[in-house]
């Protein structure tokens, strides 16, 4: 009996022992806060100052690789352990409130001196917006355009990125014609959406019609922005690879095996630390083309959202406060590349001079929103799945958007039922 | 002696459950009642937005599954769990037989030296070794396509090209898997009587001879065993696509349970990812019967 | 003996000689064939754990290159460092080793007084008891793992250690070895100690253990091993970083880091040593209980 004892207070002693080191903040408010990317690292690298002014708060910054990142966050969610305040794609933030897992923001930023509404760029505001209540702060703009190797486009020709669909058609050919049979003038791996969906915007689809309720795949307007998509893997231009099978982007670009990428603003930094000295004279950022002339891309970005249970709300807008601070913005830009959302902090001279994000400004005139439903992420996976199936010919164009429409409505079908019991998303 | 037992048999018995009570408790309430309750997760559309708000969930009967049969997804996740099963399951045993025929060969010396080694890949942890052969199945820069054009092959573009993916796949757990057959294996072939092997060769059996009429006889119950427990195994493909490949191409490896912890953990149709682990289940259970029918048919 | 060969009385003594001549030869060749065989196993084997360790200390960058580097030009540490520093992986280490620690050593306890009383105690309903466990065998545990989900979120085990570690405490697979191998414990012996007068639990603790510390090594190695290696479960039910065993932290770390080849060799070099050491150490025990258990089973 005696061991039996030994053994199981061994054991308790053990496990006592391990969930004692991971709450260690003394009396301390501890906020967790889970962010991607290199957003999570360059975030930790700004709470020290955060922390100087409130000696009381605790911050713990938890880095989540964008791949998991959103079974990550419904986990934690389904699990009851989410954080205090998470990074959200701006897609993400209507399907975390239809889960009411996140508080709304409106009383806080009502009071705010800090955070003032009408100085964020209104269209991404707008993103975080449901049902007329506000759940996230942006933190960051995002959207997508066209990171290029300037000497081999001035090789094949051109001086200037070009501004529409046939002449950008005719630029790759070009470089094409130019290159060994394993490189390719664009690396668009097929596991990515905001291409296949930028094109559709571009042509004019919704993506989803009725409110959300099925989607619009098969109408002409899809239709013509996914044929475009498709042609980039049909020419030639993009290997058909997924972004697991990349090995290293930035040496392939480098070594001129890629000439294009299409990416997002934080792009940016991570070409500016992670090329060569030799390759660094030789990038430009351009605007998407557009059918006729400079075309829209999606209205991306990030938010700052403040989870429903969490313990410390009133420490937790103090953060997003910080974060929001113009001068934290910039300093936030200037570790990560990634584009604050507020016009004062554009104002400084570092946007003024910076020759990288001039195509961003020109985009983020032109970027239209995607449908506000939670179940995006699933409709977007899809979408780029059902896309690889017609890129590698598995099946026709008109099967692959059949199977689309009929894929999409099969799981909308929860929220339409909702929809009609209740009226409310 | 049952007169020299002091204790009586009830004090026994009160012991007895004693002892069994912990384990008993936790396999039920942490195994079998979640079995259960998942034949009732399966005829119910439990989502998100049930766990969110538990009254939107609805009974559907058996539409999951009918769903399930009536989706491509699900039938190419079943055959690609049978491609990886039914092809890779007796490539591994093969190879397992093989290495032991060559370990347990007379002529050979530092046994336990070459056990070992061949032994090693299977305790090695299988997310770390798929990230490895991620890399040594690079198209460009890979070991093994650097490898093959010394043979005159071109590159292939093994996890990138939808046929090619599964057959990495399987090579990949042929190499982690091998070892722990072989081993078995080496137990099987040890427990052979020697005599049996004199006194076929004395009537003039050769060694392939001798391979078919004794080894391969005597070994029938450690090849069921390990048979089974392969196959068993094998219908439980995860990791490997999850790390690897994250099911594609164009869900060329996507397997049953990934497909299962996709539909359940990632988009949380629980009811629904019920039904598939059911599938499973039943596909393994068949599965099982057919070894042991056609062993017992053979014996 | 009855049976000897009759024509190796007529053979002469010259003839003798060359048989027996040609018979080293061909004893020398097969010899030599099957030591290229095992060598050529051995190095396919090894050559994916070697190029990982070579990987390791590579610069960044030359582990991507054509023709591939098999070893590094300059040796560096910087990938190693970085895990352990920016990449916390001391604290992915400790949750690995607590969890498979605590598991080993609860299961062991639980498993084998279990396995024990089905193999040698007499009491009512023990084989049906036996037959509804061994169901179980058959039933793969992503069955469970939806349901076990749930009642995990009810009990708030979620991102918890004993989330992981509940499930792993009891094994139906390890009751069936330890039974396996108690059934050869004399009766004569368990009888005996119960004339003198000792309770149930100092009879198991102090003649069954020690009879069956053989497979209890074995099953400790191989709970180790295999809760160290485990992916699926704590994937899902860990979803804090401050909990992620190594595995879960691994596949973490490769999604964000995908293009660091050299980073990625690091970290798995550093997951696969402490199960690789268990096993070199303890291999003997490991073995023969593989070996053991399989022909019994």
């Amino acid at each position: 009996m005696k061991t039996l004892i030994a053994l199981a207070s061994g054991f308790v002693l053990t496990l006592a022992l391990g969930s004692c080191s991971s709450a260690s903040a003394g009396s301390k408010t501890t906020l967790r806060v889970w962010a991607m990317g290199r957003e999570g690292e360059v975030l930790a690298q700004l709470i020290p100052g955060f922390e100087k002014e409130h000696p009381d708060i605790h911050v713990e910054v938890q880095q989540i690789p964008w791949t998991a990142a959103h079974e990550k966050l419904l986990t934690a969610y389904v699990g009851d352990a989410t954080p205090d305040i998470a990074m959200l794609g701006n897609t993400w933030v209507p399907e975390f409130v239809a889960l009411n897992s996140l508080a709304p923001l409106d009383s806080f930023a009502d009071q705010s001196k800090e955070i003032r509404r009408d100085d964020f760029f209104p269209g991404i505001w707008k993103t975080n917006v449901v049902n007329g209540k506000t759940y996230g702060i942006p933190w960051y703009v995002d959207t997508r355009l066209i990171f290029y190797r300037s000497d081999i486009l001035a090789k094949a020709g051109y001086k200037e990125f070009p501004k529409t669909w046939a002449d950008w058609t005719a630029a790759m050919r070009k470089i094409k014609s130019q290159m060994s049979d394993k490189q390719f003038p664009i690396l668009m791996p097929t596991n990515e959406w905001p291409q296949p969906v930028g094109f559709a915007l571009e042509a004019g689809s919704p993506i989803l019609r009725d409110g959300g309720r099925y989607g619009a795949f098969e109408q002409p307007a899809f239709r013509k922005g996914f044929d475009f998509y498709l042609g980039f893997y049909r020419q030639g231009f993009a290997s058909p690879v997924s972004s697991s099978q990349v090995s290293n982007l930035f040496q392939e670009f480098e070594r001129g095996n890629i000439a294009m990428y299409i990416s997002g603003p934080w792009y940016i930094g991570e070409f500016k630390n992670r090329l060569d000295s030799a390759t660094q004279k030789k990038w430009m950022t351009a605007a998407m083309p557009g059918i006729n002339g400079p075309g829209v891309s999606l209205a991306l970005g990030s938010s700052l959202s403040l989870f429903a249970a969490s313990q410390h709300k009133k420490e937790a807008w103090l953060l997003m406060e910080y974060m929001s601070r113009p001068a934290i913005q910039l300093q936030f830009y200037v570790l990560t590349g990634d584009l604050p959302p507020r016009k004062a902090a554009w104002q400084d001279t570092t946007f003024a001079n910076n020759k990288y994000t001039k195509a961003f400004r020109d985009q983020l005139e032109l970027v239209v929103p995607l449908p506000q439903v939670p179940e995006w992420e699933e409709i977007a996976t899809t979408i780029f799945e059902h896309g690889e199936q017609a890129i590698r010919k598995a099946k026709t164009v008109d099967q692959t958007l059949a199977s689309l429409d009929q894929d999409v409505n099969a799981m909308l079908e929860k929220r339409r039922y909702l929809l009609a019991q209740s009226k409310q998303p | 002696m049952t007169g020299a037992s002091a204790r009586a048999p009830s004090d026994v018995g009160r012991a007895a459950w004693l002892f069994l009570a912990p384990a008993l408790i936790l396999i039920f309430v942490f195994f079998f009642l979640p079995v259960l309750a998942s034949l009732v997760l399966s005829v119910s559309d439990f989502d998100i937005y049930a766990i969110a708000n538990p009254p939107t969930t609805r009974f559907v009967g058996l539409a999951n599954y009918t769903k399930l049969f009536h989706s491509p997804e699900f039938w190419q996740a079943l055959r690609n769990t049978f491609y990886f099963a039914i092809v890779g399951g007796p490539l591994t045993i093969a190879v397992s037989l093989g290495t032991a025929l060559l370990l347990n060969a007379k002529l050979v010396r530092f046994k336990s030296f070459f056990r070992t080694i061949y032994f090693t890949p299977f305790v090695t942890t299988l997310v770390a070794v798929s990230i490895v052969w991620r890399y040594l199945y690079h198209t460009r820069y890979g070991v093994l396509n650097y490898g093959l054009a010394h043979l005159g092959i071109a590159p292939i573009d093994w996890l990138g090209n939808p046929h090619w993916a599964m057959p990495a796949i399987i090579l990949m757990s042929v190499w982690k898997n091998f070892g722990y057959n072989m081993l078995i294996f080496i137990a099987g072939l040890q427990a052979i009587p020697q005599d049996l092997y004199d006194a076929a060769e004395i009537d003039g059996a050769g060694p392939v001879r001798r391979f078919f009429a004794v080894t391969l006889p005597l070994l029938g119950p450690t090849l069921l065993f390990v048979s089974v427990i392969t196959m068993i195994g094998y219908f439980q493909l995860f990791s490997e696509p999850y790390v690897m490949t994250q099911g594609g191409p164009l869900r060329a490896t996507t397997s049953v349970v990934l497909m299962m912890y996709e539909e359940g953990f990632r988009w949380w149709r629980m009811g629904y990812a019920a039904a598939i682990a059911f599938v499973l289940f039943v596909v393994i259970l068949i599965a099982t019967l057919i070894q042991f029918r056609l062993q017992k048919e053979h014996a | 003996m009855s049976r000897t060969n009759p024509r190796l009385f007529v053979v002469d003594e010259t003839k003798f000689g060359a048989s027996l001549d040609s018979a080293l030869t061909r004893r020398r060749i097969s010899q030599i064939i099957l030591y290229t065989l095992l060598i050529i196993g051995a190095l396919i084997a090894l050559m994916p754990m070697l190029w990982m360790l070579s990987a390791s200390f590579m610069p960044t960058g030359e582990a991507s290159t054509y023709p591939p580097h098999l070893i590094p030009t300059r040796i560096t540490f910087i990938h190693y460092r970085e895990l352990f520093t920016r990449l916390n992986l001391g604290r992915y280490l400790f949750n690995s080793a607590l969890i498979a620690v605590v598991v080993t050593g609860v299961s062991l306890v639980i498993n084998s007084l279990a396995g024990y009383a089905f193999a040698k105690l007499r009491f009512r309903g023990r084989d049906r008891t036996f037959r509804i466990l061994s169901l179980g065998l058959v039933l793969p545990v992503q069955v469970a793992m939806l349901p076990l989900f749930l009642l995990m979120k009810n009990l708030h085990l979620i991102n918890t250690y004993w989330g992981v570690i509940i499930p792993g405490m009891a094994s139906i697979f390890g009751i069936f070895l330890i039974r396996q191998y108690a059934l050869s414990i004399p009766d004569d012996m368990l009888d005996a100690a119960r004339i003198d007068g000792a309770s149930e639990l100092r009879i198991y603790w102090s003649v069954v253990v020690p009879g069956i510390l053989p497979i209890l090594a074995t099953l400790a190695i191989w709970t180790f091993l295999a809760t160290w290696n485990d992916f699926m479960w704590p994937l899902i039910v860990l979803s804090d970083e401050a909990h992620y065993t190594l595995p879960v932290a691994l596949a973490n770390l490769s999604g964000e880091h995908v293009m660091d080849t050299e980073l990625m060799m690091a970290g798995s070099v550093l997951t696969v040593i402490p199960v690789l050491s268990v096993f070199l150490f303890l291999q003997r025990y490991y073995i023969q209980g593989v070996m053991a258990g399989s022909v019994k089973g």
